[in-house]
């Protein structure tokens, strides 16, 4: 256990968490000026991993009938249509003007394609009583679904509210990564399938390389909104391992401005609450019994 | 990529042994508390489903090549199978047009060719019937060449309305999708004009 | 243009992202904002229906600033051609071409001819002027015949001539001012003018642009002249037969490519062929309908490719002493078209229906027309791999709830056959770039499930085994039919029948390489001339499966395209005309004269030895009469055609009509619509009323439709997947925010779309993606739905294709379903009976009879020509 192991920057997740010996630390970056809202990361995921269908509704949220990441979704495609006042542009007044030069400028469609983020520090993981939640050797985190019993803690540990439970069984539901598509040296399904490479999957340090030149040359076109979500390792989850690049503010596209772990006063409080602690691991193996 | 960790956690449960120890040192709890991870949330934590964990894929007795059955921009796809059950289906990444990517319809291949949606009997409704009834294959087959031969018959000319010879019928009519083969076109074209039927009408014209 | 590529063809657009990526600028124009035009660097909405009009004006800017890329108009296209004094264009005519017969409603083309073709050639081309011919069309995509092309034709290399293409070419677009695309299209002078600096700065020696379309062009009554116009802007700027540049048509199936190369259509043959009419009494005058005595390129052995194909279908039977059994093949008189067709099931006259993986009941247009054709057929087949709505129509049709259909009194008979899926049986699919890929079986299919390719070998059994000993002439051609393909675990084998569709040397039983081994003397059997080659050195080539990666972009050893395995058409073109590439960053295919031969990064579409200084003798025809420098070998004068002197039906230029069913005025021309579009004016196939005709108020809205990324067409392979239904799972219509005020349409609420067929219901979607348009200082507005719902399935609705009506293409005989007028009201439609009442009432007050849109001819001073209706039956 290191300074760093519930809060802040930590180079080395998988070896934090036990792994001698591991392969290089492996996430996605999804850049979404590429996305085209074709929803084949969505699809591809579920054939993959079994997951079944969720709800026949419009949402009516432009293209958008997922509508937000949940154990039957794991990759989520969000559509923002932003209007010429969204974007602080001239409106105009006769109708059928909108067809002039501005038609172009008055008017943007982002799409980005969301899945869990994989943290640094993981919330749903610290909080997770029975080990079902666990890190990979590719610093992932993972449901163990052999393991999980539906508790549920982790549906409020994570910030991004990403994990949920699956009506039916109760078992907490998330990407995995693939993680059983990676120990066979494949990449995700949804990152294969991505037709424009909009989810990129790679080791997590030559992804954050290549995320920075992105943004970079996306200023230097003027694209000045370009920004990523989840790679700076100093911000309130250890940075992540699916980060993004968007378009916008990260409000626009529903994440939260500035997520943090639940776990981060936890060092400060671990002496006083070394009681808990014992607590906690008897809790976890009740329940873990409970679970078998 | 290469998949090292999986080898060695695989060597590590083979250590582990077996008898009363193993199931012990299985509890995440007890691993928390005794090995090299403190916080128990990493290989402490790993389940036995998760350690012997592969890509279903790596099971296929057989892989074909093939190509999406949606659009026309010919993706490659890649079919894995097992048992003569197909296990998965993805993109080829050798294919110069797609490069292994496949949209949401292409991505849903599996489902397509494995889904409940299938239909797998001959069905049948009588004139005026109200429901469907199952009929064997090959009386189906008998049933269709009696009526080909009929509706042929009534709507045959020799001649059309001009004395010009067309020797033709306009008793038959067909319509086909554009996910047919190649070779099933023509075998449909091929039959169809030796039957003297021309309504014979594609996709293509819509 | 016309293309929504992103959402229509994905997996394709990750070329159009990477180009983007490397400098590229992307122009989207389409009514629609799409998920194309949010990666267009410029997005440009027009009105539905007015894609000439824009390219036209195009056209008018690249000449009116001589723009055009001179060498390559000059060497390569018609532009220099004299045409004919009695020529007289649409500037003359008020919209309409020389030669126009208002009772039929059809043209004589013989003024559109070049000058030095002689009046008795021209006249043997004048075979349009019935209505019900389909001859342009029978001509196929190897360019239609002219007569004396191979000859010198009269032309003037300055382009200064009045009567030359380039001039004719300048005058008909002269009046496609931006101030007039704006008033049509509803784009605003500057947005155009941004689009044509783009186009013509990204033409030339150094660049190419592309232009990409799709049904959004084919789906109108100028559907060909769509196409037409995109072709003359990329030929004027050299964009034909160069690298990054061409006129992409993106298909919406996976082998819809191959299913006009081999053909399930009426009039073609194999390799676009056409079947022949009552006219062609022997071979030899059905091969000189295709050919001229005195044309240029391989058309001019269309002879081979005939008989090859006689002696696949007919085998020994085929001999010279019998016209390789030619008086075997039936006979066209006109239009029997698939719409034509289901009128004529409605009239009684059709027995019985093959439906094969196609479901008209929700993907053609006039969905009630379809049914109602359906329920009075002896009996109908459907094969398919679900359960789709032309198969349960008379159970669970609109028409059943309306009580025009009961089961108990609707007397179809029909056959359902499970169909083995894609993965469950071998063959060649032909993509939309004319490449055959095959693909191999990876499982059985269960049960009843069976292949087409079983279903019609087994079915062609059976036939000539009932009707073995027959000695009725009628059923020669059957019985004699060669039919013995090879046969393994009682599945007929598709490489087999490959190999024969690629051609059969029978004197030793060997594969031919390519169409030019194809012979006229019987000793060659060719299913399908252009696919001459897939079997070449008895390999499969389509099966070849070199990795991308391991390749150059060509990547020309992966699977096959014809012809030849040619991967860019006319390529020849991407050189000079002494043979040298237009540029080094353009290079493609050029000569290598010390090897004396052509050479480059794609396969040659030229003979590989011919020098780009050839001049062939005189009197030369065929390939022989080919110049070094006549790159487009399959034309009859091997030019590109900037004007099109045979071959087409409604002009050989294109020229903007409004749509059949359009809110507006022709601004251009007293001609209002297409002049040669067709009419099927009867009682149960309405039109809405257009102007001059009054009442166009009660439809006041354009209305188009299209696909969804998550859905496939007609839905059979889409709704029925759950991971696929749930991404789009009902049916919705977009409308702009004004629209929704004006009609009191609520955001998620329900709203209803009439026209004279049908009424249609659907949820509300506000967006400011269908922006209302200024069109003639008056607001139109546009509203938008996807088609792909029905009856069946998991997510169900009504079926966009029931608003439309039955008006197609004179060409093509493709229907409108890109534009019609509508009314759009709140709230859930009526249901019942009560709902043809509902449509009565809008047919009244809008004065509708059959009558109603079938004046076609409206050009000149208070003109009112003919209704082109049918005779009730």
């Amino acid at each position: 256990m290191t300074e760093h192991s519930l809060y802040g920057p930590l180079d080395d997740v998988a070896g934090e968490a036990g792994y001698d010996d591991h392969p290089p630390r492996m996430g996605f970056f999804t850049d979404t000026s590429v996305c085209i809202g074709c929803k084949a990361c969505e699809v591809a995921c579920k054939e993959w991993n079994g997951v079944p269908a969720d709800d026949f509704d419009l949402l009516g949220m432009s293209f958008d009938n997922t509508g937000h990441l949940g154990a039957n979704a794991w990759r989520h495609v969000a559509f923002v249509e932003q209007r010429a006042q969204d974007l602080g542009m001239p409106s105009f007044d006769r109708p059928g003007d909108g067809s002039g030069p501005e038609s172009r400028t008055d008017f943007r469609w982002l799409m980005s394609s969301d899945v869990c983020k994989h943290c640094t520090h993981a919330g749903c993981l610290d909080v997770c009583p029975t080990g079902a939640l666990f890190r990979t050797e590719f610093g992932t985190v993972v449901v163990q679904q052999d393991i999980c019993n539906g508790c549920g803690y982790c549906v409020s540990g994570c910030p991004y509210g990403v994990i949920e439970r699956r009506e039916g069984d109760g078992r907490a539901q998330k990407c995995t990564l693939c993680y059983d598509r990676l120990r066979a040296g494949e990449e995700p399904a949804c990152a294969k399938a991505c037709p424009t490479d909009s989810i990129q999957f790679g080791e997590v340090d030559e992804l954050r390389d290549r995320a920075a030149a992105r943004v970079a040359a996306l200023h230097e076109r003027g694209e000045v909104g370009a920004r990523l979500y989840g790679a700076d390792p100093d911000d309130g989850v250890g940075g992540t391992g699916a980060f993004f690049l968007l378009m916008d503010e990260p409000e626009v596209y529903g994440l939260p401005p500035d997520p943090v772990v639940p776990t981060r006063d936890l060092p400060a409080m671990w002496k006083r609450a070394g009681l808990a602690a014992v607590a906690f691991a008897a809790a976890a193996a009740v329940a873990f019994a409970g679970g078998r | 990529m290469r998949a090292a960790a999986a080898g060695v956690s695989m060597e590590r449960r083979r250590e582990a042994g077996v008898g009363p120890k193993r199931w012990l040192e299985l509890w995440p709890v007890y691993r928390q508390l005794t090995g090299g991870d403190p916080l128990g949330r990493g290989h402490a934590a790993q389940s036995p489903r998760s350690a012997g964990l592969t890509a279903r894929t790596e099971g296929a007795d057989h892989v074909a090549k093939s190509i999406c059955p949606y659009c026309a921009v010919g993706c490659g796809q890649r079919v894995y199978v097992a048992d003569d059950r197909v296990l998965q289906i993805e993109g080829d990444p050798d294919s110069p047009i797609s490069r292994g990517r496949l949209c949401p319809k292409g991505s849903a291949s599996t489902q397509l060719v494995n889904g409940p949606q299938r239909a797998r009997k001959v069905l049948y409704r009588e004139p005026y019937g109200t429901e469907w009834q199952e009929l064997d294959l090959d009386t189906a087959m008998d049933m269709v060449v009696d009526r080909v031969l009929d509706a042929r018959d009534k709507g045959w000319q020799d001649v059309d309305e001009h004395g010009a010879r067309v020797r033709r019928t306009l008793g038959l009519a067909s319509l086909g999708g554009a996910t047919l083969d190649n070779e099933e076109n023509y075998l449909i074209k091929k039959l169809f004009t030796a039957l003297g039927a021309l309504q014979i009408e594609n996709q293509a014209r819509i | 243009m016309g293309s929504n590529m992103a959402e229509a063809h994905p997996v394709g657009f990750q070329w159009v992202m990477e180009a983007k990526e490397r400098g590229a600028p992307v122009f989207h124009i389409d009514p629609r904002f799409t998920r194309t035009s949010a990666h267009a660097d410029l997005h440009v909405p027009l009105r539905a229906g007015t894609d000439i009009a824009f390219l036209g004006g195009v056209v008018n800017h690249i000449l009116s600033n001589e723009l055009d890329f001179r060498e390559y108009v000059v060497a390569y296209t018609n532009a220099s051609f004299l045409l004919r004094e009695d020529y007289r264009d649409t500037e003359d005519l008020d919209g309409l071409f020389s030669g126009y017969d208002p009772e039929t409603g059809a043209y004589d083309p013989a003024s559109w001819q070049y000058e030095s073709v002689e009046e008795k050639h021209a006249g043997r081309d004048a075979d349009s002027a019935a209505k019900e011919q389909s001859s342009s069309y029978q001509h196929g995509s190897g360019g239609p015949r002219v007569e004396g092309g191979s000859d010198r034709i009269a032309a003037d290399p300055t382009l200064r001539h009045p009567r030359c293409v380039y001039q004719v070419l300048k005058r008909h677009f002269s009046r496609y001012t931006p101030e007039m695309v704006a008033r049509v299209c509803g784009v605003s002078e500057e947005v155009f003018r941004a689009v044509c600096d783009a186009w013509t700065a990204n033409s030339g020696r150094e660049h190419t642009a592309a232009l990409v379309y799709s049904v959004g062009w084919t789906q109108h009554t100028t559907g060909s002249q769509c196409i037409r116009a995109g072709a003359i802007v990329q030929l004027l700027l050299g964009n034909i037969g160069r690298p990054g540049g061409g006129v992409f048509a993106l298909r919406g199936h996976a082998s819809i490519q191959g299913s006009t190369d081999i053909p399930t259509l009426f009039n073609l043959l194999p390799g676009y062929l056409p079947m022949p009419t009552p006219e062609h009494t022997d071979l030899s005058s059905y091969v000189d309908s295709i050919r001229a005595d005195h044309q240029k390129g391989f058309w001019r052995a269309a002879d081979t490719y005939a008989v090859s194909l006689l002696k696949e279908f007919w085998g020994d039977r085929a001999t010279a002493d019998n016209d390789y059994c030619f008086d075997y093949l039936p006979r066209i008189t006109g239009d029997h078209g698939t719409y034509r067709t289901v009128m004529d099931m409605v009239d009684g006259k059709v027995f019985g229906y093959f439906l094969l993986g196609q479901n008209p009941a929700v993907g053609s247009a006039h969905g009630r027309l379809q049914r109602l054709g359906m329920a009075n057929l002896d009996w109908l087949v459907v094969r398919d791999l679900t359960m789709i709505e032309s198969a349960t129509f008379w159970r669970d049709s609109p028409e059943v709830e309306t009580g025009e259909i009961a089961p108990e009194r609707c007397r179809t008979e029909v056959f359902f056959f499970p169909a083995a899926s894609h993965v469950e049986k071998e063959g060649t699919f032909t993509q939309t770039q004319r490449m055959l890929q095959w693909r191999e079986k990876a499982v059985e299919p269960r049960d009843d499930q069976r292949s087409e390719l079983w279903f019609f070998y087994h079915l062609g059994r059976r036939l000539r085994e009932r009707l073995a000993g027959s000695t009725d002439e009628r059923d020669r051609p059957l019985l004699d039919l060669w039919w013995d393909y090879a046969v393994v675990d009682d599945e007929p084998q598709a490489a087999d029948v490959l190999r024969r569709v690629n051609g059969v040397d029978l004197t030793a039983d060997r594969a031919v390489g390519g169409y030019t081994e194809l012979k006229a003397d019987g000793t060659t059997a060719a299913g399908c001339w252009i696919y001459s080659g897939v079997y070449a050195d008895e390999v499969n080539q389509a099966a070849r499966r070199k990795p991308g990666r391991e390749q150059n972009l060509y990547a020309t050893e992966w699977g096959w395209a014809w012809p030849m395995n040619r991967r860019v058409l006319y390529n020849r073109a991407s050189a000079d005309p002494e043979g040298r590439p237009w540029s080094e960053r353009k290079a493609l295919v050029w000569w290598d004269a010390e090897h004396g031969r052509w050479v480059g990064h794609d396969v040659p579409d030229f003979e590989r030895d011919k020098p780009p200084d050839y001049v062939p003798e005189e009197g030369s025809v065929g390939v022989e009469a080919l110049r070094g420098d006549d790159p487009f070998i399959m034309q009859a004068d091997g030019k590109g055609w900037l004007f099109a002197p045979s071959g087409l039906q409604d002009g050989p230029l294109p020229t903007h009509y409004e749509p059949h069913e359009s809110p507006v005025r022709n601004p251009l021309y007293g001609q209002q619509g297409n002049p040669t579009r067709k009419v099927y004016g009867r009682p149960d196939n309405p039109s809405n009323p257009a102007p001059p005709e009054p009442h166009g108020e009660v439809f006041p809205f354009v209305l188009t439709t299209s696909r969804l990324t998550e859905h496939h067409t007609a839905g059979g392979m889409s709704r029925t997947l759950p991971h696929l239904a749930e991404l789009q799972p009902e049916l919705f219509v977009e409308v702009s925010p004004r629209l929704a005020r004006e009609r009191g349409l609520e955001h998620l609420g329900w709203a209803h779309l009439v026209t004279s067929r049908a009424v249609v219901e659907a949820r509300v979607v506000v967006t400011d993606r269908i922006p209302p348009l200024r069109v003639e200082d008056r607001v139109v507005h546009q509203v938008w739905l996807p088609y792909h719902w029905g009856t069946t399935g998991l997510v169900r609705g009504d079926s966009a294709n029931d608003l439309f009506g039955v008006v197609v293409d004179p060409n093509v005989f493709i229907q409108e379903t890109k534009v019609a007028t509508c009314d759009v009201r709140p709230g859930r439609r009526p249901r019942g009976p009560a709902l043809l009442d509902f449509l009565a009432g809008y047919r009244r007050r809008a004065g509708i009879t059959a009558d109603t849109g079938t004046h076609v001819l409206t050009a000149g001073p208070g003109a009112e020509g003919p209704a082109h209706t049918e005779e009730e039956s």
